[in-house]
């Protein structure tokens, strides 16, 4: 797993990944690249990240794509995101291509819903939090 | 002596009690009118573990912390 403040560099993370394994026989190589839209004025996105607790939830993920013969792949970005640029990418490797598109879309909407970042639209300089946007994650409501 | 911090939006600076469940930290945030409109919505994390049982037991030195609704990517 890899964070990074501000925009991600696309390219040379997917072709850092592609090279690292590419002697390791793997038959499908799916990349997801999340990119800002411009959309309601907004100037970026902004994103607050609990580490610990994504550590934790990116492991179990590994171990669950292990199981699978698969490696899954993520990086993020911390901080402010400019429109048209990117703020994650996530790719899985496997095999044969069947285990990966499969994963790629269980991981994707896994993160969407339970990886702990927050999400801030950005107009004229103001981080506003994301709310009509965000998941409760799992077991929310606890404390209630 | 336990330890409440409130992550990503809520802002609110970290907090102080004696606790020795979740349940009692439950019972001491509802008090505060401040987190009336995050309780219902929010997961929690002991000691950075994510957690589902307001029995878990607390003990000195321990960590809970409050996890508002996200949106990565």
């Amino acid at each position: 797993m890899e964070l990074y403040n501000g925009p991600l560099d696309t390219k040379e993370i997917f072709g850092r990944w592609l090279d690292e394994q590419a002697e390791s026989n793997y038959g499908a190589y799916i990349p997801f690249v999340g990119t800002i839209r411009a959309e309601d004025d907004i100037e970026a996105l902004s994103f607050d990240i609990y580490e610990p607790v994504l550590q934790k939830w990116f492991d179990e993920w590994q171990e669950k794509a292990k199981a699978l013969g698969a490696v899954v792949k993520m990086a993020h970005a911390i901080g402010d995101v400019p429109v048209h640029t990117s703020s994650y990418v996530s790719a899985v490797f496997s095999p044969k291509r069947r285990v990966a598109l499969e994963l790629i879309d269980e991981f994707v909407e896994d993160f969407k819903a339970n990886a702990p970042i927050w999400k801030y639209d950005v107009k004229n300089g103001e981080r506003i939090y994301a709310a009509d946007r965000s998941t409760p994650m799992d077991g929310a409501g606890l404390l209630k | 002596m336990i330890k409440v911090e409130f992550l990503g939006p809520i802002g609110k600076t970290p907090l102080e009690m004696e606790a020795s469940t979740l349940a009692e930290v439950s019972a001491k945030l509802k008090e505060d009118s401040t987190l009336t409109q995050w309780l219902d919505k929010c997961a929690v994390a002991l000691n950075d573990t994510m957690v589902n049982d307001l029995t878990t037991a607390l003990k000195d030195g321990d960590r809970v912390s409050i996890l508002p609704p996200v949106c990565g990517g």
